[in-house]
C-alpha cells in the first residue's frame, strides 16, 4: 500500500482560503445555471467546476466547485446550495481532507534548440507526450493541483504554449484506522 | 382515462383543491383556457397580468393557501415577473403557470417567446418546463408540494403549447416519493442540545425580547406564540411582515420594529440580552446599522430555512424548524426567564414617553393621513383585512391600524412594490368574502394597477378603498426633505389629476371625496353602507406629513428620530 499522498496546500490557480464542494445534483436541464446564477447573484466566487455523471447513476451529476470561503461565509454558500431543489447532497471538504486530481494538456513548438529541455520538463513532472508533429508536441500531466502548478511554471520558460486545465475533481480522502 | 395536457392541468389544480385562478389568456395559453369553461374552478379575468400575481398574493395571504395565477408567454410571463420577485421575498406560495411556445420552437426567437424560466430562476423557489403531458400531474403536484412546505415561496410551471395540446393517461401521484424531488427535505426535527442550550440562555436572561416575524403567521403559531409569551410575560416585537400575529391590544405587544418603528419596540431590541428570532430574518429595514444593532444581546435564532442562520447575524443558538414546533418545544421544555420586573419598568416607561403621535387633526382639512386610518379602523368590524400599497400611507396603516388577528394584514414588506394594494385587496376579498377588505392606499401606488378594480366590478368583488392622497410620491418627498435639503426631484403627482372620483365611476364603482373632518366620517359611513361594489375614497391629505418615528438609511437604531412634537422631551 502505498503511504497518503502529503497535503500540498495552496496552489497558484486558488486563493489561500479555498473549499471544495462536491454536489450531487439531479441531471435535469438548467442545472448548472441554476448554480452559476446562485454563485452570481449572492456574490460567491468560483474558482473551478468540474461535472460529470455521478457514479453509475444516469439520474445524477457530480459537479466538483472549488469555492473561495473568503467572499463568503462557507456555511452561506452550502446553504444558499442547498436550497436549490435539484440539489441532492453537498459535500464539504477541507483541502486538507480531499484527495484532488486536475488534468492539464499542453501544446508547444519543439525544435532541436529546445527538445532536450522540453523532454526535461516532461519527465521531471512525470507527464506524458501524447501527440506529435513534425513541429510541436502535446503533453498531459493528471496529477495533482500542485503538480499542476509546477509543470504550468516550468513550461512558462518556452514560448508559444497553449496550455488547459480542467479545474479539480476531488474525493474526501479515506481516513487511516489504527492497524492492530 | 385519456386527457389533453391541457385538461390534466386543469384536473391537476382542482385535485389541489384550487378553487380560484387569477388570469389572462393568450396565444401559447389557449389550449389550457377552454378546459377552463367546465371546470368548477373560478377564474378571475384580471386587466394585466401583474394584477393576476398580486391577486394570488393576496388570496394566499388571507388563506394561507398557495395562490394560483395563469398567464400567456412572453409579455404574459413577463408581466407577471414582479409579483413572483414580491412572493420570494415575501416567502408568499404561489403557483404560477405561464404558456409557452412549442417545444419545437423554443430557442427560435418564436412569437411570444421568452425564457420565463430562466428569468425567474432567481427569484422563485423552483421552476419546471413541463416536457411531455405525462408529467403535468407531477409538475403541479409538485409545484404545490413546494411552494406550502417548508419556506414557502413562488413556484412558476412553463407549459409549452403542443404539451398542453398532446394526450396523456390520467393519473396523479399519491405520495411525496412520486414528485421525483431526491434534493427536497424541507422537513427538520429540533436538536434537543441545541434546545437545552436555548432554555438555558433564556433562564439566564434578564432582558429578552421575542423578534416575531412572518415565519410566524406562515407556521400558523399565532395561538402559542399567546399561550408562551402569556406565561415566559417576554416583550414582543411584531415586524411588518407580523403584524397579526399576537393581537396589538396585547399588553406584551410593544408593536413593530424597525426604521419606523414604534421607540419602545426599537429601543427594547436594542437593549436586550436576549434576542429570539422567531422566523425573522434580519432584514435592514428592522436592524438599521448591523454593527450597532442589539448589540449586546445573544441570540437564539428560530426558522425552517437554515441559510438564514449566520446571514446577516451570528446566532448564538440556532433551532432549525417552525416557529410552532420551537415554540412547542420551548414550553414543553419549561423555557423560563428571571423575574422581569426590572426591565419592564424601563419599557413601560419608554412606552409612556414616546407612544405614536401625530399632529391634531384641524376640523378644515387637509386631513392628517394617520388620523383617516384611525378612523377607518374605528368604524371597521372585528376580523376586517388591510392590504395597503408601499409607501408613507403603508407605514402609518401598519403603525396606527390595530391588529388582533393573523392574516387581516397585507402588504408587500420584502420588495416594496407600489400597486400590489388595490389586487392584492381583490385576492384577499376572494379569499374571505365574508370579511370587510379595506386597501388603504398612496397616490402614487393606485395609480399603478387601479385598473384591477374593473376587475373587481365585473367579478363582484366589493373592496373598499382608501387613498391617502397628498399629491406626492410621499415617502420618496420625505427622504427629500429630510436628506436632500427640500430638493424634491420628480416626486409631485397633482391631487387633482387624475380625478379619482371620475376614474373610480369610470370603472363601474363608487367615488368619495373627503376634504374636512365633517367629510372624513361621512364617507366613511357611506362607504360602509355599500356592499355590493367597490368603493374608492379620495381623501385629501397633508402633503407635509411625515412618518415618525425614523431611523435614517444605514443609521444605528439608537439614533432614532421621534416625532418633532416628542423631541423637546428628548434629554
Ligand atoms: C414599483 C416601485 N417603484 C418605485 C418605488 C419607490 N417608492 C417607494 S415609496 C414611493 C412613493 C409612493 O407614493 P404613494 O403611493 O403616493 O405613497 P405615499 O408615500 O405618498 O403614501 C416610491 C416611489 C417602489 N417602492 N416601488
Ligand atoms: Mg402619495
Amino acid at each position: 500500500m502505498t503511504a497518503p499522498e502529503p497535503y500540498a496546500g495552496v496552489t497558484t490557480h486558488t486563493p489561500v482560503r479555498h473549499h471544495i464542494l462536491s454536489v450531487l445534483v439531479e441531471n435535469k436541464a438548467g442545472v448548472l445555471a441554476r448554480i452559476a446564477g446562485l454563485f452570481a447573484r449572492r456574490g460567491f466566487n468560483i474558482y473551478s467546476l468540474a461535472v460529470a455523471p455521478a457514479e453509475g447513476h444516469a439520474r445524477f451529476s457530480r459537479v466538483t466547485i472549488v469555492v473561495d470561503a473568503e467572499s463568503a461565509p462557507l456555511e452561506q454558500i452550502v446553504g444558499q446550495l442547498n436550497k436549490l431543489v435539484n440539489v441532492v447532497d453537498i459535500k464539504d471538504l477541507a483541502p486538507r481532507d480531499a484527495l484532488e486530481r486536475e488534468l492539464l494538456l499542453a501544446t508547444l513548438p519543439v525544435d532541436d534548440g529546445n527538445r532536450a529541455a522540453v523532454l526535461e520538463v516532461v519527465a521531471n513532472a512525470a507527464a506524458s507526450i501524447v501527440d506529435v508533429n513534425a513541429t510541436s508536441l502535446s503533453v498531459v500531466l493528471a496529477g495533482t493541483p500542485h503538480a499542476c502548478d509546477l509543470l504550468e511554471r516550468a513550461l512558462e520558460g518556452f514560448s508559444d504554449v497553449e496550455l488547459q486545465r480542467t479545474g479539480r475533481v476531488a474525493l474526501p480522502r479515506l481516513t487511516q484506522t489504527e492497524s492492530l | 382515462m385519456e386527457l389533453t395536457g391541457a385538461q390534466a392541468l386543469i384536473k391537476s389544480l382542482e385535485h389541489e383543491g384550487v378553487d380560484t385562478i387569477f388570469g389572462l389568456p393568450g396565444g401559447a395559453i389557449l389550449p389550457v383556457y377552454d378546459p377552463i369553461l367546465d371546470s368548477p374552478i373560478r377564474h378571475i379575468l384580471v386587466r394585466h397580468e401583474q394584477g393576476a400575481g398580486h391577486m394570488a398574493e393576496g388570496y394566499a395571504l388571507a388563506s394561507g393557501r398557495a395562490g394560483v395565477a395563469m398567464v400567456t408567454s412572453g409579455p404574459g410571463a413577463t408581466n407577471i415577473v414582479t409579483p413572483i420577485a414580491n412572493a420570494h421575498m415575501d416567502s408568499t406560495p404561489l403557483v404560477v403557470v405561464t404558456g409557452q411556445v412549442a417545444t419545437a420552437s423554443i430557442g427560435s426567437d418564436a412569437f411570444q417567446e421568452c425564457d420565463i424560466t430562466g428569468i425567474t430562476m432567481g427569484i422563485t423557489k423552483h421552476n419546471f418546463l413541463v416536457q411531455s403531458a405525462h408529467d403535468i400531474p407531477r409538475a403541479v403536484a409538485a409545484a404545490f408540494h413546494l411552494a406550502t412546505t417548508g419556506r414557502p415561496g413562488p413556484v412558476l410551471i412553463d407549459l409549452p403549447k403542443d404539451v398542453a395540446q398532446s394526450t396523456m393517461q390520467w393519473w396523479y401521484p399519491s405520495s411525496v416519493e412520486e414528485l421525483d424531488l431526491p434534493g427536497y427535505q424541507p422537513a427538520s426535527s429540533i436538536d434537543g442540545d441545541a434546545l437545552d442550550r436555548a432554555v438555558a440562555l433564556i433562564a439566564a436572561s434578564e432582558r429578552p425580547v421575542l423578534y416575531v416575524g412572518g415565519g410566524t403567521l406562515k407556521s400558523r403559531a399565532s395561538a402559542q406564540l399567546r399561550a408562551f409569551v402569556d406565561r415566559v410575560r417576554i416583550p414582543v416585537v411584531t415586524t411588518l411582515m407580523a403584524r397579526g400575529a399576537l393581537p396589538d391590544s396585547h399588553e406584551m405587544n410593544l408593536g413593530m420594529p424597525g426604521m419606523h418603528g414604534v421607540y419602545a419596540a426599537v429601543t427594547a431590541m436594542q437593549k436586550c440580552d436576549l434576542l429570539i428570532a422567531l422566523g425573522a430574518r434580519f432584514d435592514d429595514r428592522v436592524t438599521g446599522q448591523i454593527s450597532s444593532f442589539a448589540a449586546g444581546a445573544k441570540v437564539i435564532h428560530v426558522d425552517v430555512d437554515p441559510a438564514e442562520f449566520h446571514k446577516v447575524r451570528r446566532a448564538d443558538v440556532a433551532l432549525q424548524c417552525d416557529v410552532a414546533t420551537a415554540l412547542g418545544a420551548l414550553d414543553a421544555a419549561g423555557a423560563e426567564p428571571a423575574n422581569l420586573d426590572v426591565w419592564w419598568k424601563e419599557i413601560r416607561n419608554w412606552q409612556e414617553r414616546y407612544p405614536l403621535v401625530y399632529d391634531d387633526p384641524r376640523p378644515e382639512g387637509p386631513l392628517r393621513p394617520q388620523h383617516v386610518i384611525e378612523a377607518i379602523a374605528a368604524k371597521a368590524p372585528p376580523g376586517t383585512i388591510v392590504a395597503a400599497g408601499v409607501g408613507q400611507h403603508q407605514m402609518w396603516a401598519s403603525q396606527h391600524w390595530r391588529f388582533e388577528e393573523p392574516g387581516t394584514w397585507i402588504n408587500s414588506g420584502g420588495a416594496g412594490t407600489m400597486g400590489f394594494g388595490v389586487p392584492a385587496a381583490i385576492g384577499a376579498k376572494v379569499a374571505q368574502p365574508g370579511r370587510t377588505v379595506w386597501c388603504i392606499d398612496g397616490d402614487g401606488c393606485f395609480q399603478m394597477t387601479a385598473q384591477e378594480l374593473t376587475t373587481a366590478r365585473a367579478e363582484g368583488i366589493p373592496i373598499k378603498v382608501a387613498i391617502l392622497n397628498n399629491a406626492y410620491l410621499g415617502m420618496v418627498r420625505q427622504w427629500q426633505e429630510m436628506f436632500y435639503e427640500e430638493r424634491y426631484s420628480e416626486v409631485y403627482l397633482d391631487a387633482d389629476l387624475p380625478d379619482y372620483v371620475k376614474w373610480a365611476e369610470a370603472m363601474g364603482c363608487v367615488g368619495l371625496r373627503a376634504r374636512t373632518l365633517e367629510e372624513m366620517h361621512d364617507v366613511i359611513e357611506r362607504a360602509n353602507e355599500i356592499d355590493d361594489v367597490p368603493v374608492v375614497i379620495d381623501f385629501r391629505t397633508d402633503a407635509s406629513e411625515k412618518v415618525f418615528p425614523m431611523v435614517a438609511s444605514g443609521a444605528s437604531n439608537d439614533d432614532i428620530m421621534v416625532h418633532p412634537r416628542q423631541r423637546s422631551a428628548a434629554s
